[in-house]
Order: C-alpha cells, then sequence, then structure tokens
C-alpha cells in the first residue's frame, strides 16, 4: 500500500504505519514494555532493600518507626483516587464526551498528584529535615541501631525519591495532554496518548502500593 | 564469484534518489528521524569510541613488553585497562551491532518504512553522545583506576579517580540500550510487512529480538546499581561499606546480573550475523532454522539465571555456586546448537571466500575456543585456579573480539554495499580479514597459557618468566591494530571512489537485497508481500 492509497489519514497518524490500528497497537507494547523496564528498575531498589531489611530486621523495623503511618495513608488513598480519576480522563475520551469533561479529569488528576508530592513534602520530608534524618546530609538520629536506621532511611529516601521523580514526569505529561485535549487533538477514534499515558499513571501508582506496606506497615508487627 | 563480480562492476549505476541525498546539510543529519541515518550516526560515533578503547589496549600492550613496565606508572596503567574495558564494553560492544546494522537492517529486512518510533531512536543516539562524552570527558581529566566491573569497597571508598563521573556515563547511556531495546521490540512484533510471519524472519531479526529483551529487562538494573554507588561516593552512607552493615556482594550480584546477560548483548547480534553470512556464501538454507532462531531466546532465557559464575570465589555459599555452575554449563548447549548448525549449512554449500565470510568463519573458529574455555572457568575446581588470571582475559577477548567484533566487520563488510552503495575492494577487505584473524590469535592465545601459568590480570608488572609470552601477545596486539586501521582507510575511500555496487552485489536473498543500494528514505517505492521463507537459495534468481 502506498502513502497515496490511505487518502485523508486520522489525526496524529505517524507516516510510518501503514494504519492506525498499527499505530495504536505499537504505541501500547511500546508502554508496556517500558513499564516492564520500570519493573526491573524498581527492582534493584526493592531486592536491596528487603536483603538489607532480612540482614538488620531490628534496625529496619525501629527505622519504620520513625515513618508517620497516617500521611502514607493518605497519600495511598491521593494515588488511588487519582488513578480513578485517569482512567475517567480516558473513559471519557473513548465515550466521545466533550472536551471539557476530558480536562476535567485529567486536572483533578494532576491537582491529587501534586497533592501527593504536596503531602511528601511539607509532612514527611521537611519533618525528616528538621528532625535530622537524611543520612549523608542532616544526620543527627542518635536513638537505638544507629547505622541501621541509617541504611533504612537511605533506602526510603531513593526509593520515595524515585518514585516522586516518576511523578512529577507524570504530572509533565498530563500538562501536555490537557494542551493536546484542549487543541482537539483526541476524539473516540483516537486517544492513544491518553490511553498509555493513563498506563504509565496506574504504574507509578501501583510502586506506591507496593512501597508503602513495605516502608510504613510491616514494622509495625514486630 | 568471480564472473558474479566483473558483470556487476559494469552494469549498476548509483540510484539518482536514496537516503544520503535526500537532504543535505548538518542538521538534516543532526535531526534525522530516518533509522537509516541514525544507524549511521552510531557508526560514526561508535567507531571512534572503538579506536579510542583499541588506543588504550595498545599503549597497555606496550607497557608490558617488559616485566617491570615500559611506559607508565601502577596508578597509570590502571587507569589504562579501566577506560579500555570501560569505552569497550559500554561504548562499543553493547550498541555496536544493534545500534548500527540493527537499526540500519531491522526495518528493511521485515518489510517496513522506519522503526516504531523514529524520534525515540533519535532521542537514543543523543542519551547514548551524552554518556560516551561524560565517559571520555572523565578519562580526559584524570581517568578512572576500579577496572570496568566498578567493584566496591574500591570504587565507592578508596579510589580518588573520576568514578562517580564515569558511572554517571554508563549509567545515561544504559538508557539509550533501553530505548533501543524497546524499539525494537514493538517494530519486530508490529511492523513486519504482510506475510513476513515471524519463522520467516530472517535470523540476525531473532538475534536481535532476543538482544533487545537483554536490553530491557538487564541494562535498569545496572543503572540502580551504578545509581546507588553513585549515591554511596556522594553522601558517604555506607550502602556497600560492610562497617556500617552494607554488603559488598550486593554491588557484584546486582552488577553480573546485568553484565552477565551484558555479555550475550554483545554476541547475540553477533550470531545473527553470521546467520546470513553463512547462507549467503554458501547459497543454502540454514539448516535448522528453528533451532537457531529459539536458541537465540534460550540464551537470552538463561543468560539471567549464571551470574553467580562470576562469584565463585568471592565468598557466595557453596551450594549457590554449585548451582550456578550448572546452570552456566546449560548456556553451552544453545551455544553449540548454533555451531552445530552453521556447520552443517557449509556442508555441500557452495561456498566462496568474500571479505564477510572470511570473517564469519573465523567467527565460527574463535567463538568455539572463547565458549570452549567458558566451560573451564563454569566448572568451581578449575576456576580456582583460572579465576583473575590472563585465562580469563583470553577467554572473554577470544568471545567479544574474536566472535562480537568479527562477526561486526563482516556485518560491516557485507551491507557495506547496501548503506553507501558502493563496492570496497575486496582484495584488501580479505587481507585485512586474514591479518585481523592472525593478529588476534597472536595477542591473545599466549594469554591462555599465560593465564594456565598463573599471571594475574590487572597487573602493571610480572615475573621475568612470563615476558617471551608477553612481547608475543603485544607483537600481536600491534598486527591487529594495523589489521583494523585498513579497513577504516578503504571503507572511507569506497564511500567516494568505490564503483557503484547495484541493489545486490553478493545475489544474497532477503527483503533488503530487493530493492536499491543506498535504499530511498521510505525504504520500499510500496511495501512488499511476502511468499517465501528466509533464505530461499537454490530457487532460481541467484546470481552465481
Amino acid at each position: 500500500m502506498s502513502e497515496l492509497a490511505h487518502g485523508a489519514h486520522p489525526q496524529g497518524f505517524a507516516h510510518q504505519f501503514e494504519d492506525i490500528e498499527q499505530q495504536r497497537d505499537a504505541g501500547r507494547l511500546g508502554m508496556w514494555t517500558f513499564l516492564v523496564t520500570e519493573i526491573l528498575f524498581f527492582g534493584g531498589m526493592f531486592t536491596s532493600y528487603i536483603i538489607y531489611r532480612l540482614l538488620h530486621l531490628p534496625s529496619f523495623v525501629q527505622g519504620s518507626h520513625q515513618l508517620i503511618v497516617k500521611f502514607g495513608a493518605t497519600n495511598t488513598a491521593v494515588l488511588i483516587f487519582s488513578s480513578l480519576t485517569m482512567a475517567l480522563a480516558i473513559r471519557s475520551a473513548q465515550t466521545g464526551k466533550k472536551k471539557g469533561t476530558i480536562i476535567f479529569w485529567l486536572i483533578l488528576t494532576m491537582i491529587l498528584g501534586a497533592a501527593f508530592i504536596a503531602i511528601k513534602l511539607r509532612f514527611e520530608w521537611y519533618r525528616d529535615w528538621t528532625e535530622g534524618l537524611i543520612p549523608g546530609v542532616h544526620w543527627f538520629y542518635n536513638g537505638p541501631h544507629a547505622p541501621g536506621v541509617k541504611m533504612f532511611m537511605c533506602f526510603y529516601f531513593f526509593m520515595t525519591g524515585l518514585h516522586a521523580i516518576h511523578m512529577v514526569v507524570g504530572l509533565g505529561i498530563l500538562t501536555v495532554l490537557v494542551i493536546m485535549t484542549a487543541r482537539d487533538k483526541f476524539s473516540s477514534e483516537y486517544y492513544s496518548p491518553l490511553e498509555i499515558s493513563g498506563l504509565y499513571w496506574h504504574f507509578v501508582d501501583i510502586v506506591w502500593i507496593f512501597l508503602f506496606p513495605l516502608l510504613y506497615l510491616i514494622g509495625g508487627r514486630y | 564469484m568471480s564472473t558474479a563480480v566483473a558483470e556487476l562492476h559494469e552494469a549498476p549505476t548509483e540510484p539518482r534518489v536514496n537516503y544520503l541525498n535526500a537532504t543535505y546539510g548538518i542538521r538534516s543529519w543532526l535531526l534525522t528521524l530516518d533509522h537509516k541515518r541514525i544507524g549511521l550516526l552510531y557508526l560514526g560515533s561508535i567507531t571512534l569510541m572503538f579506536f579510542v578503547g583499541g588506543m588504550a589496549a595498545v599503549l597497555m600492550r606496550l607497557h608490558l613488553t617488559e616485566p617491570q613496565g615500559a611506559l607508565f606508572e601502577p596508578e597509570t596503567y590502571n587507569k589504562m585497562f579501566s577506560t579500555h574495558g570501560i569505552i569497550m564494553v559500554f561504548f562499543f560492544l553493547v550498541p555496536s551491532i544493534p545500534a548500527t546494522l540493527g537499526n540500519f537492517l531491522i526495518p528493511l529486512m521485515i518489510g517496513a518504512r522506519d522503526v516504531a518510533f523514529p524520534r525515540l531512536n533519535l532521542m537514543s543516539w543523543y542519551i547514548f553522545i551524552t554518556g560516551a562524552s561524560l565517559a571520555l570527558f572523565a578519562t580526559l581529566s584524570g581517568g578512572v583506576d576500579t577496572g570496568w566491573t566498578f567493584y566496591p569497597p574500591y570504587s565507592s571508598t578508596y579510589s580518588h579517580t573520576n568514578v562517580t563521573i564515569v558511572a554517571l556515563g554508563v549509567f545515561v547511556a544504559g538508557f539509550s540500550s533501553i530505548l533501543t531495546g524497546l524499539n525494537f521490540i514493538v517494530t519486530i512484533h508490529k511492523m513486519r510487512a504482510p506475510g513476513m510471519t515471524w519463522f520467516r524472519l530472517p535470523l540476525f531479526i531473532w538475534a536481535l529480538y532476543a538482544t533487545s529483551l537483554i536490553f530491557v529487562l538487564g541494562t535498569p538494573v545496572i543503572a540502580i546499581t551504578l545509581f546507588l554507588l553513585g549515591m554511596e561516593r556522594i553522601l558517604h552512607v555506607g550502602i556497600f561499606d560492610p562497617a556500617v552493615g552494607g554488603d559488598p556482594l550486593l554491588f557484584q550480584h546486582l552488577f553480573w546480573f546485568y553484565s552477565h546477560p551484558a555479555v550475550y548483548i554483545m554476541i547475540l547480534p553477533g550470531m545473527g550475523v553470521v546467520s546470513e553470512l553463512i547462507t549467503a556464501f554458501s547459497r543454502k538454507k540454514i539448516f535448522g532454522y528453528a533451532f537457531v532462531a529459539f536458541s537465540s531466546l534460550s540464551i537470552a532465557i538463561i543468560s539471567f539465571i549464571v551470574w553467580g559464575h562470576h562469584m565463585f570465589v568471592t565468598g557466595q555459599s557453596i551450594y549457590a555456586g554449585l548451582v550456578f555452575s550448572v546452570l552456566s554449563f546449560l548456556v553451552a548447549i544453545p551455544s553449540a546448537v548454533k555451531v552445530f548448525n552453521w556447520t552443517a549449512t557449509l556442508y555441500k554449500g557452495s561456498i566462496s571466500y568474500e571479505a564477510p565470510m572470511l570473517y564469519a568463519l573465523g567467527f565460527i573458529g574463535l567463538f568455539t575456543i572463547g565458549g570452549l574455555t567458558g566451560l573451564f572457568l563454569a566448572s568451581l575446581a578449575t576456576d580456582v585456579h583460572l579465576n583473575g588470571t590472563y585465562f580469563i582475559v583470553a577467554h572473554f577477548h577470544y568471545v567479544m573480539v574474536g566472535g562480537a567484533v568479527m562477526a561486526y566487520m563482516g556485518g560491516l563488510h557485507f551491507w557495506w554495499p547496501k548503506i553507501t552503495g558502493r563496492l570496497y575492494p575486496d582484495l584488501w577487505a580479505r587481507i585485512a580479514a586474514a591479518i585481523i584473524f592472525l593478529g588476534f590469535n597472536l595477542t591473545f592465545f599466549p594469554q591462555f597459557v599465560l593465564g594456565y601459568l598463573g599471571m594475574p590480570r590487572r597487573y602493571a608488572i610480572y615475573p621475568q618468566e612470563f615476558q617471551v609470552l608477553n612481547v608475543m601477545s603485544s607483537a600481536g596486539a600491534s598486527i591487529l591494530g594495523i589489521g583494523y586501521v585498513i579497513p577504516l582507510i578503504y571503507l572511507i575511500w569506497s564511500m567516494r571512489y568505490g564503483p557503484p555496487a547495484g541493489p545486490n552485489p553478493w545475489g544474497a536473498k532477503g527483503l533488503e537485497w530487493t530493492i536499491q543500494s543506498p535504499p530511498l528514505t521510505e525504504n520500499f517505492e510500496k511495501i512488499p508481500i511476502v511468499t517465501e521463507d528466509a533464505y530461499n537459495y537454490g530457487s532460481g534468481a541467484s546470481s552465481v
């Protein structure tokens, strides 16, 4: 099939594909593959964390007690809710709702994402700073199991930090999606960017679903 | 073959429009989305890295001509072998065949206009260049002396060289690998032409598919590992420091979880190239297509469960060692399947010995030696004797240089007429292939003996009795160096002065040979419909 045989292409169609269906499949597979990469990326960190936790169990339990569960729990709820609003944004595009509706859900998702980061910064990391719980930078902890607690806090900051970076990237993507929606780039025929960005957003959410119990909860049971 | 070449010299002319002359100017290259041009951008950058890394190797071999060391202080020597390893592994071997030939050929071989994500493809190159620049900058501004493996606690606590910048460079370049692998996986799944079923794909595509799986699954882990190392160097929090509860062995586990599969990132694409070369120059269908295809996948899978064989003598549990030893032996099976199938393909083929074929045959022999000596190292008892000696150096150079680089050179010579539309002087190419083969063996075979006799690797000095073998090795290295410079000269020469190649100078099968050389920017005027299996030689249409 030559380029000419197609006539008018739908919006967002890229030249290297034969039809929009192929493009949509490619985008979806690309994002899933990327998420597999991300699982291995966080996986290296999770593995290290779990190994050190097993090696230094009492210290890591002690470390876990430095975190405040209610903020972690609030943030978990915020993120789960943001996944819902993201899904609703995609659903609105799929069913051909007005662009105002799509933008509403996208912006609500962004607000929730920003709220997550705000809670993390203001009530958790800032407090860690004031209490001297930041290893290598601002460290005044002198309770029991000091070296192990330091190791725990290291992994806490690496893991939640990496996760927060992914959230910020997600907010950037959402901004682009809002602009694209406002410029009528999407329709019930073509909404791939929304769909695959949604996959990413849910993935970042799921990472937190694992981080929350690993860092905040399992320590409390001993 | 001589008649075929004679005919071809008069017949073909340069196609008027192609991807090389479609647009002009530096911007048209630096902002290109064409997979073929991006392949060439990679070719230029990794060639530079190859000669930088090669220069370090030549200096090391010069230094080792004398037992007390001829050139450097031991500290400088340490930086030299570290630079050589880091540049060659992360900035030449890993991207070599996938990013150049793979980028150029995947869409052509499967009948597509481009890779699935051309923008991402260009971005991969820029990421690679960023990583490579960081590594080069670190090398020039004082160097790094940890070896390419960055083992803590030396790298995290004691080394005062540019470890952080180099690790950052490798970290960054890793994302280029990940995105390239992702792009290839999606392209191979979704962009195949009508009729191009999985079992009609050229075996080069299968090999790159397996490679891409490792890119995507392995590289993120080295990224995290180097991130932890960098953080440890910056914050001194003791992640790998046993004094405060850290574990240096954890670094080695994470490092080899990527770096052992990375060995197969380097060799699998080479195996794919060799399957193409062997069939083209023996004019036969590959023997046991499905076996060769699945052996690539099984190598990729097994590669992820053998990393512990790098740690037999580091204090790993002996039972873990046993398991890793047995699993490592498993890799020999798919590797041997490939070697046997190539040999069976040669049997009763009508073989000709153009330069690419010389490289392919060299690959089979040298890879076999490299592979078999790997079994010595996978055995717990012999490994205790051989670990950390020149035996290991020789083993992995037989696989990486005798295998991967040989295949890369063979592939480059095979597809050069397609890439540039020009022929290079075949006689010079054969001479260079022979020089490389001889120089290579003279360099590395003595190292097997040195290692067996007990000369440790990474030392700037050695006892007097090892001098003869070391001088042999250094002599070989200078021959090898000349062997690599000759192709650089005649390939560049051929771009301007070589005779036009025509669409299919080798009479080879495969979609890439059905179109003009150099190809159009959009590759195919009309997307082809595939009706036959790969390597369908002997069904007419061949020119010999």
